[in-house]
């Protein structure tokens, strides 16, 4: 069988909270609001765990929209989206940093 | 304005209910997210990008002071304390919870107001001249059909999976402030040119995103009794030959570009003759009612010009500066419509904080006969304040970081959400229209430059309108970078026009320099008293067209130069 098209590695795992709507991030065994906790997939078994989690937690109602990103990772090992659009999903609105994880998180201030 | 009869919150009520059993049956599997997605579409909850955003409707722009306290308790109990408005007029909450949705919607139907058909393939809220009964200009207030087609076209059976979303707007004025060439049906209340009798101009497949066109009259007086039945064979004719096999080529203007507007009028004619008529049109005893809601507010007998606001206007230069860009003439002596600006220097357009809201609802409730609307430029107008008043009113808004004196002029700027909130955007826009705003925020610059409008959509779908902007600016990504459009002499107006790109995109840095550029075009051409838009149309878009091309190729060539 062919392979899935999967994003280059790294990558980490987000989605949003069914109920809340939250940007969420898996840890590997359950899911985070801070970026910082991702679970940082260098591998395809590992990136296939996750994609195991996200089919099983959206099947469970837990999460919806939820897929794989490829990041950079920073010197003190924080992973960072590759592409502008999935950042702002790990910061928030960039006109207001008092709101959405940036205001929340340190480690998710703008790089 | 319209209150709800009993028939109508009941429904309201019901939909309620129907909503929260929709979620639980959601969180507890027994509907899956596929079947789940098109019912919390259908009562304006969408996913963003960081968290769920709900959709309100306010029919034809119109909120009672009660309406917005509301929304201000919605904003600070479930939300981030501010909202969003929209070019079709409603409000947007960027941060609501799913679980707190039904309560929500409770709240809304206290104040008889709701979110249905905000969204999906379905005929949207009807959008109208935020000036309705007050300009000048006006034959009709539009603001009574606006109702009877809100009436006829919720829920209505037949039209609720049309191929595409479906937008009308109507006016009853000479000059069009509801954009209404650029939707999938615009009305204009005209007088028929023999008879004198009044109906409507029913122009058909205008409308923006990915192929924008400029709308066609499909009937160039429409008698008004037959309003409901022509309208019906107009959709039934998209519903039954719309495109369902390409959500890009889905919505009525294809439909009538590919047949042609006299193919298109000759369905739409056989249909309408096929039709029995007196079952849908409005009954004459229902249209009656539902226009007295909307009879004029008990205006005081007032002098034509009130010595006070003359007074005031000589001793305070910021206050006149303010009035000559945000006050509009009312047809009532003594009387002035004044639009406040959520164009605040630097803030994302169209933002309203609760405490703002509270504020203009109480100034409303007060000053306005308790009536407020909301425009689709994004501000909201006071259409009924003694002219004596305008001072206190004033100084209110100034309290409140609501005076900005820029309503029309460059930095009164429609803005989407863009990548900031939107899941569909591939570029910001706020980001960009903040930029630009503080680049013209000097005040007399603004006024030497006059009247120009600048609008910015984060991606094709064209929420901001940019077609239709005097200066357009549409988000884009280039490899992997936001990238921007600009487009030149698009015209909202009854002159309504597609802008015309000036050559490729540019970085977000370089937009301000850009606009600038364009600007100066203008001023170094302009004839006496001539605005920007026609300034264009006069000297064309090639000199402007030079400017930015040099500028952006020469800013290309530049690390080459670098080297050499
Ligand atoms: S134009 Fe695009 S980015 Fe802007 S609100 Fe509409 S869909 Fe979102």
């Amino acid at each position: 069988m062919a392979q899935p098209k999967r994003v280059p590695l790294p990558a980490i795992l987000l989605a949003n909270d069914l109920l809340d709507g939250d940007v969420v991030f898996s840890t590997g065994n359950g899911w985070s609001r801070n970026p910082a906790e991702a679970l940082i997939a260098r591998d395809d078994a590992a990136a296939d765990r996750l994609e195991a989690q996200a089919k099983a937690d959206f099947a469970a109602q837990l999460v919806v929209d939820a897929y794989l990103v490829d990041v950079s990772i920073d010197a003190a090992g924080v992973p960072t989206p590759r592409h502008f659009r999935e950042r702002f999903k790990t910061l928030g609105p960039s006109n207001r940093p008092d709101l959405g994880k940036q205001a929340q998180y340190a480690s998710a201030h703008p790089h | 304005m319209y209150r709800y009869d009993q028939f109508d919150e009941r429904f309201v009520r019901e939909r309620v209910a129907q909503f929260r059993a929709q979620v639980k049956r959601r969180l507890d599997g027994s509907l899956s997210d596929d079947e789940f997605k098109p019912l919390r579409l259908m009562n304006g909850l969408y996913l963003q990008l960081h968290a769920y955003m709900l959709r309100i409707a306010v029919p034809y722009g119109t909120l009672a002071s009660r309406q917005l306290r509301q929304l201000a308790l919605i904003a600070d109990r479930y939300d981030r304390g501010y909202g969003h408005f929209t070019t079709r007029q409603n409000m947007q909450f960027n941060w609501a919870k799913l679980r707190d949705v039904p309560d929500i919607l409770g709240l809304l139907a206290d104040v008889e107001m709701h979110c249905i058909q905000t969204s999906g393939n379905c005929i949207r809220n009807v959008t109208a001249d935020h000036f309705a009964g007050v300009a000048a200009d006006e034959l009709e207030d539009p603001r009574p059909t606006a109702e009877l087609i809100r009436q006829w076209s919720s829920l209505h059976p037949e039209f609720s999976f049309l191929p595409r979303k479906f937008k009308i707007a109507v006016t009853g004025a000479e000059h069009d402030r509801a954009a209404v060439k650029v939707h999938d049906i615009g009305l204009r209340i005209l007088r028929h040119p023999d008879t004198g009798e009044t109906g409507y101009e029913v122009i058909v497949g205008g409308g923006l995103g990915r192929t924008p066109y400029v709308g066609k009259v499909v009937r160039e007086f429409l008698p008004r009794r037959d309003l409901l039945a022509y309208l019906e064979a107009i959709v039934r004719v998209y519903n039954a030959d719309g495109r369902r096999d390409n959500k890009f080529k889905a919505r009525i203007k294809i439909l009538v570009h590919e047949i042609g507007t006299e193919e298109f009028r000759r369905r739409v004619e056989e249909e309408f003759a096929q039709l029995d008529g007196p079952t849908i049109n409005a009954d004459p005893e229902e249209v009656a009612r539902i226009a007295a809601y909307f009879a004029p507010p008990a205006y005081e007998k007032l002098p034509a010009k009130s010595n006070a606001y003359e007074a005031h206007r000589a001793a305070n230069p910021a206050f006149a500066t303010w009035a000559d860009a945000n006050v509009f003439p009312h047809r009532v002596p003594g009387y002035a419509a004044l639009t406040i600006s959520l164009k605040a220097i630097g803030e994302a357009p169209g933002d309203i904080s609760s405490e703002q809201m509270r504020l203009v609802a109480d100034l409303a409730e007060k000053y306005s006969f308790d009536e407020l609307r909301v425009t689709h430029m994004q501000n909201v107008v006071l259409a009924h304040v003694r002219q004596a008043d305008l001072f206190a009113v004033w100084q209110k808004l100034c309290e409140a970081g609501l005076a900005t004196p820029n309503v029309g002029l460059i930095t009164d700027i429609i803005a989407c959400p863009g990548l900031d909130y939107c899941a569909l955007a591939t570029a910001r826009s706020i980001p960009i229209a903040q930029a630009l705003s503080k680049r013209f925020a000097d005040q007399a610059r603004q006024k030497e430059i006059g009247p120009l409008g600048i609008k910015i959509s984060g991606c094709i779908n064209a929420c901001g309108h940019h077609h239709i902007g005097n200066i357009g600016i549409l988000g884009l990504e280039k490899n992997g970078v936001e990238n921007y459009q600009i487009t030149l002499g698009g015209d909202a107006t009854e002159n309504a026009a597609i802008g015309g790109h000036l050559g490729p995109g540019i970085d977000a840095k370089d937009v301000p320099d850009a606009i600038e550029r364009l600007v100066d075009v203008y001023l170094a051409q302009r004839e006496d008293g001539e605005i920007f838009i026609d300034t264009v149309r006069r000297i064309g878009v090639t000199p402007f067209k030079e400017v930015f091309v040099a500028k952006t190729h020469a800013k290309s060539k530049e690390p080459e130069n670098a080297v050499a």
